[in-house]
């Protein structure tokens, strides 16, 4: 493979038949994503490991990433990166089980340990192509190995693969010697201590990232002086032909979405853009090489629909300037583009009051948990921010109260009802935390007024967060007031109503799944844009994007609880996992995840059903993904990842979008068997999925925007972070550290309450109310729009007219249709404004 | 009585701008009303320390005082041997000279208000007489209607405590009630000039609301940017004790509801109380004149 690749790179083969051996694209494609992660990563001194989901990065070592990343970063370099790239698939679960037990935890493995793992197996050495390691190949047994030895295969079926070139591209590409190899393995020893001492004191754990500055910081005056040419120069690239070749290599391996995670790739070249080198000797060529390889990324692969900030951080970056001025003026034209609150579910006479319950006891019993229930939710509000507060000491046995006196009068339903509204009503906006919701102190608003006060509130926000750089694919997680309903649930521990929220999410969220969202007279030519479009277009992506976080947040919670009997903290072993499939293979899931996805493909309905299923699937307990049931439907989301996503087309652009970013994060994060990505076993799904008998879905028209693709990915604004934390380190030439705080307007504050005021109206009136209102708007509003547009259309050839001849047309126009005329331009305007 | 009555009337009638009271003047009110007895002298030595506030929010906030004051002595005086005491002194001095007001007397000597000290006494004389307790409903109808009571002389001193004493007693009762009418009575006046839509409590109730604000409208307004759906009107003064109390059984309940409201304080509050606003619960002293409603255009409210 090594060859192949080096023979690539030296332009000696053009055609495969050339080469003497035969590689199949799976196997291919994780060589090159580890061979570009190895050769690089010694440049990478800053920002997280990115965590890999190349067959074999051990799951542990991916959990071991958020909490403490010092712990992590000071073992890859004992870790002898092992890797295979082919492996059979059939063989892979096996070898996947034995290398994440629990006992290898900490990825230091060692050779023996690996050894001994394959025995057993068929396979006799673990053969995982490891990537994301930080791979300097510091080694006591091979101490004058090259990196591009590690990347060789060791047990597979290429024989003729040799297990060390001497002169593969990789030596070319890190332009090491064993000298500075030498030289290397001391300073990265040296870090090591450095950093083991970091993670021990409490202050530096909680921030895990690693800015340039302190990189700077530590390594003293050796690099100082380095510091004061920072920039490399594009004229100095070593190797250009060869990185334009793997440039474009991997460019299509990204488009092609052979990758399992485009913004991982993504954030991976961010890193090389703003990496800083290590040694004084080779830093210089060594950033050159790589920030011009992740330029010639970036041009190809356009960045357009990040945020502007990103775009603008982007776009200043010094070094994408001075590599690229093209890429540059592109991201500068590219830049051209609430709060949660306790509102609470109002009492509907028709389904709350004494007829609704089965006894007066029930009714009045149900008055009080409502009560409680906000209750709780306040106090949570107020206090779940102090350090120390803890769910379970301050709340539990008030939860498991309010819980026992349901169960005593049966109205679980009830609650569970009222749970799930408030659910959604709190949490399926973008969560923006804890900018009103703790009521200000009455003195510090008279004072500041309520516009400085939230802006205050934000830059306190801005220095007390601690700005940890995660990476693009952060674990499942309850962000904002998710978390109250989490705790909640794990709290009150109450099958009952764990039953009914169950029976009630299910309903709801396939009734979200088929809700019609194209209005009814939707035209179904895509190219009408010409009509009423802008307008509907409005209204459908308003009612798209509330439907879809809304259904996202349901097959969350709808999974959380269907999952949480069988979550477990640690990784179970294999025959307990075994034990446990086969036990739960009998029971039906909760939701036929498989019909469910097959129906939304056929109906061209994947933007939204997709999503969400992401959103389900991702809180699977560690059995989950063997289940056959819940395996074919991640089955299914890689085809439909590779197929239908990679050949784009009828998607579009922002939809597709949205959809690589949510299922690259599932395919990162620690659930998703690591095997299935390159495997090749769905050769059979696919004719089932090609066979698409809808022509016409949610899928052809544009309904994602770039707010809602934030909102559902905040960990887009990683990219962001990075670049930022680069600014910060470049500017600093004391090298101290510098938290860059980007000026930023305040969140609108909630004194501005227009907007809501008709929500407000709807509030205490039964929902039918709201329906009927929208509907007549709409149709209002479409009509009137119609009107104006044909009336306008008559004024501009009436106006043409008079320019021509005025007196003629004077005479030919009443006074009284002139002034009817005005009066529709008057109320155009007015409209309009 | 009749001074009382004249000023709860007067401020239901216009709408009076009240002062704020501010925690620090309102412990200061607190500290004065520590000696007073539940006179309309006392009344008058606050008004004359405190001129700028109206004399009916000083009233209430006396009268609440003075509650919370009889609470914390209620025990001591309570006890049987206590209460027992008491009766013999009053027997033995009304044999001696039944025609001064011994029982007023007796109030003022134990620091007891005049209203509960006649109903101890009733409720004595009542246990000797008929050798068992008596019932409440006779006991209340008694001291509302003296003259039920069979002793002539014990009659004619239970009026003159209930007459004289301006906290306690079926009199004040019957005050209270009527001036927590009025206020709704006026605020649902004001809403109906207004011409804002409204469910009253009756209403609620009939369509099996569990839990019924005095009003609710059926189009929100803002009243100081704060939405509004809700009223509850409160004929009293707003202090910690009753606010607190309000809270946990009504406001948030209805805020759990039906969303934020507007409380109305009509004889004012503690300022420092009011802030709760942006979690649904806003404070007046008075029915807001600054109302914006739905058809009121963003323009006119930013002004």
């Amino acid at each position: 493979m090594a060859a192949l690749l080096e023979s690539l790179l030296l332009g000696r083969i053009y055609e495969s038949q050339n080469f003497p051996f035969k590689f199949s694209k799976e196997e291919f494609v994780p060589f090159v994503l580890n061979f570009l992660w190895d050769q690089s990563s010694q440049a990478l001194t800053h920002g997280p490991t990115t965590p890999a989901k190349t067959p074999s990065t051990s799951r542990s070592r991916r959990s071991a990433q958020r909490p403490s990343l010092g712990d992590f970063m000071t073992s890859p370099p004992e870790a002898q990166p092992l890797r295979t790239a082919a492996q059979r698939p059939q063989e892979e679960w096996g070898v996947w089980w034995v290398c994440v037990r629990p006992s290898d935890g900490n990825s230091r493995c060692c050779d023996g340990g690996r050894r001994s793992r394959g025995v057993g197996r068929n396979e006799p050495v673990a053969t995982k192509p490891s990537r994301r390691i930080n791979p300097t190949p510091v080694s006591a047994e091979r101490p004058n190995s090259k990196p591009k030895s590690c990347f060789t295969s060791t047990a597979l079926s290429l024989p003729s693969s040799p297990p060390t070139r001497p002169e593969s591209a990789g030596a070319k590409l890190t332009a090491g010697s064993p000298l500075s190899l030498q030289e290397e393995r001391e300073l990265l020893r040296r870090e090591r201590s450095e950093l083991a001492q970091q993670t021990s004191s409490p202050l530096k754990t909680t921030s895990a990232i690693r800015t340039p500055t302190k990189t700077v910081h530590r390594q003293g005056s050796k690099v100082t002086p380095d510091l004061q040419s920072p920039c490399p120069d594009p004229d100095k690239v070593t190797q250009k032909s060869e990185l334009d070749l793997l440039a474009e290599l991997y460019c299509t391996c990204i488009s092609e979405n052979l990758v399992p995670c485009v913004f991982l790739e993504l954030f991976f070249m961010l890193q090389l853009l703003t990496s800083r080198g290590v040694s004084v000797s080779e830093s210089l060529t060594w950033e050159t090489d790589c920030v011009y390889f992740s330029v010639r990324v970036l041009e190809n692969q356009l960045v357009s629909h990040l945020d502007k900030c990103t775009l603008r951080l982007l776009s200043e970056n010094e070094r994408v300037g001075t590599f690229s001025s093209s890429l540059r003026d592109r991201l500068a034209q590219a830049q051209d583009s609430c709060t949660a609150k306790v509102s609470v579910i109002p009492f509907q006479p028709a389904t709350d009051n004494r007829t609704n319950f089965s006894s007066d006891r029930a009714f009045h019993t149900f008055k009080k948990q409502r009560d409680m229930f906000y209750g709780l939710l306040r106090e949570w509000e107020d206090s779940h921010k102090e350090p120390g507060w803890d769910f379970e000491a301050a709340l539990g046995s008030r939860v498991r109260t309010m819980v026992s006196q349901l169960t005593a009068a049966g109205s679980h339903s009830h609650f569970a009802g009222l749970f799930q509204k408030q659910l959604i009503q709190m949490c399926k906006g973008p969560c923006v935390l804890g900018s009103s919701n703790n009521a200000p102190d009455a003195d510090l608003l008279g004072m500041l007024g309520a516009d400085s006060l939230g802006r205050l509130k934000h830059l306190q926000q801005c220095l007390v967060q601690p700005q940890g750089l995660f990476g693009p694919c952060p674990p499942p997680s309850f962000p904002g007031h998710q978390e109250f309903f989490k705790h909640f649930l794990q709290t009150a521990s109450c099958c009952q109503l764990n039953q009914h929220l169950k029976d009630g999410l299910c309903q709801q969220l396939l009734k979200l799944d088929e809700v019609s969202i194209l209005a009814p007279d939707a035209s179904p030519a895509l190219g009408e844009e010409t009509g009423d479009g802008d307008m509907e277009q409005q209204v459908r992506k308003q009612r798209f994007s509330t439907v879809l976080l809304t259904a996202r947040l349901l097959a969350q919670f709808l999974s959380f609880i269907s999952f949480l009997p069988y979550q477990t903290t640690e990784l179970p072993s294999r025959d307990i996992q075994d034990a446990a499939i086969t036990l739960r293979s009998k029971s039906s899931p909760v939701l036929d995840v498989c019909a469910v996805l097959r129906s939304s493909v056929h109906r061209r309905r994947t933007i939204l059903t997709v999503h969400w299923m992401v959103e389900f699937l991702s809180m699977l307990d560690y059995a989950g993904p063997f289940l056959s049931c819940y395996r074919t439907a991640l089955c299914l989301l890689l085809q439909i990842y590779k197929m239908v996503l990679g050949r784009g087309g009828e998607l579009c652009y922002m939809n597709q979008l949205l959809m690589v970013a949510v299922l690259g994060w599932l395919f990162q994060i620690p659930i998703f068997p690591e095997d299935l990505f390159f495997s090749t076993d769905l050769k059979e799904e696919v004719k089932e999925l090609e066979d698409i008998t809808s022509s016409q879905g949610l899928d052809t028209f544009p309904l994602v925007d770039q707010q809602l693709l934030y909102t559902c990915c905040p960990y887009l604004g990683e990219f962001r972070k990075l670049l930022a934390a680069f600014v910060a380190g470049s500017t600093s030439k004391s090298g101290g550290l510098i938290r860059k705080i980007t000026p930023t307007s305040a969140p609108v504050n909630s004194r501005s309450f227009w907007p809501c005021r008709p929500c407000a109206f709807f509030h205490n009136q039964p929902p039918s109310l709201r329906r009927t209102v929208e509907f007549v708007a709409e149709r209002i509003s479409s009509n009137c729009v119609k009107h104006i547009k044909s009336v306008s259309h008559h004024l501009v050839s009436f106006f043409f007219f008079l320019h021509v001849n005025p007196c003629k047309s004077i005479k030919m126009f009443s006074s009284f249709h002139i002034f009817l005329t005005l009066c529709v331009v008057g109320l155009c305007l007015c409209w309009s404004s | 009585m009749d001074r009382v009555r004249d000023s709860s009337a007067s401020v239901a009638g216009e709408a009076v701008e009240l002062v704020r009271v501010c925690r620090a003047e309102y412990r200061a009110i607190g500290r004065l009303t520590e000696r007073l007895r539940p006179t309309r002298q006392s009344i008058r030595t606050l008004q004359t320390q405190f001129p700028h506030l109206p004399p009916s929010t000083l009233l209430s906030i006396f009268s609440q005082e003075y509650q919370k004051r009889m609470k914390r002595s209620m025990v001591r005086h309570h006890a049987p041997d206590v209460v027992k005491e008491y009766y013999q002194r009053y027997r033995s001095e009304a044999k001696t000279r039944p025609a001064a007001p011994l029982l007023l007397e007796l109030a003022n000597q134990v620091d007891l208000s005049p209203a509960l000290l006649a109903r101890l006494i009733v409720e004595c004389f009542l246990e000797e007489r008929q050798a068992s307790v008596a019932s409440r409903h006779v006991l209340n109808n008694m001291l509302r209607e003296p003259y039920l009571i069979p002793d002539l002389l014990l009659a004619k001193h239970v009026e003159q405590c209930t007459v004289n004493d301006c906290c306690y007693g079926p009199l004040v009762d019957c005050i209270k009630h009527a001036i927590g009418l009025e206020h709704e009575d006026l605020l649902r006046d004001k809403l109906r000039e207004r011409n804002l839509s409204f469910l009253d409590e009756n209403q609620l109730r009939s369509k099996g609301y569990d839990k019924t604000p005095d009003i609710i409208l059926e189009v929100p307004i803002a009243v100081d940017g704060h939405i509004v759906h809700w009223i509850e009107s409160k004929a009293s003064f707003g202090d910690d004790h009753s606010h607190h109390t309000y809270l946990n059984e009504q406001f948030w309940s209805y805020c759990n509801r039906f969303g934020p409201g507007l409380v109305i304080y009509w004889y004012g509050f503690i300022s420092e109380l009011d802030c709760q606003r942006d979690r649904g619960i806003l404070l007046r002293d008075g029915f807001p004149s600054d109302i914006v409603t739905l058809c009121q255009g963003p323009a006119r409210s930013r002004v």
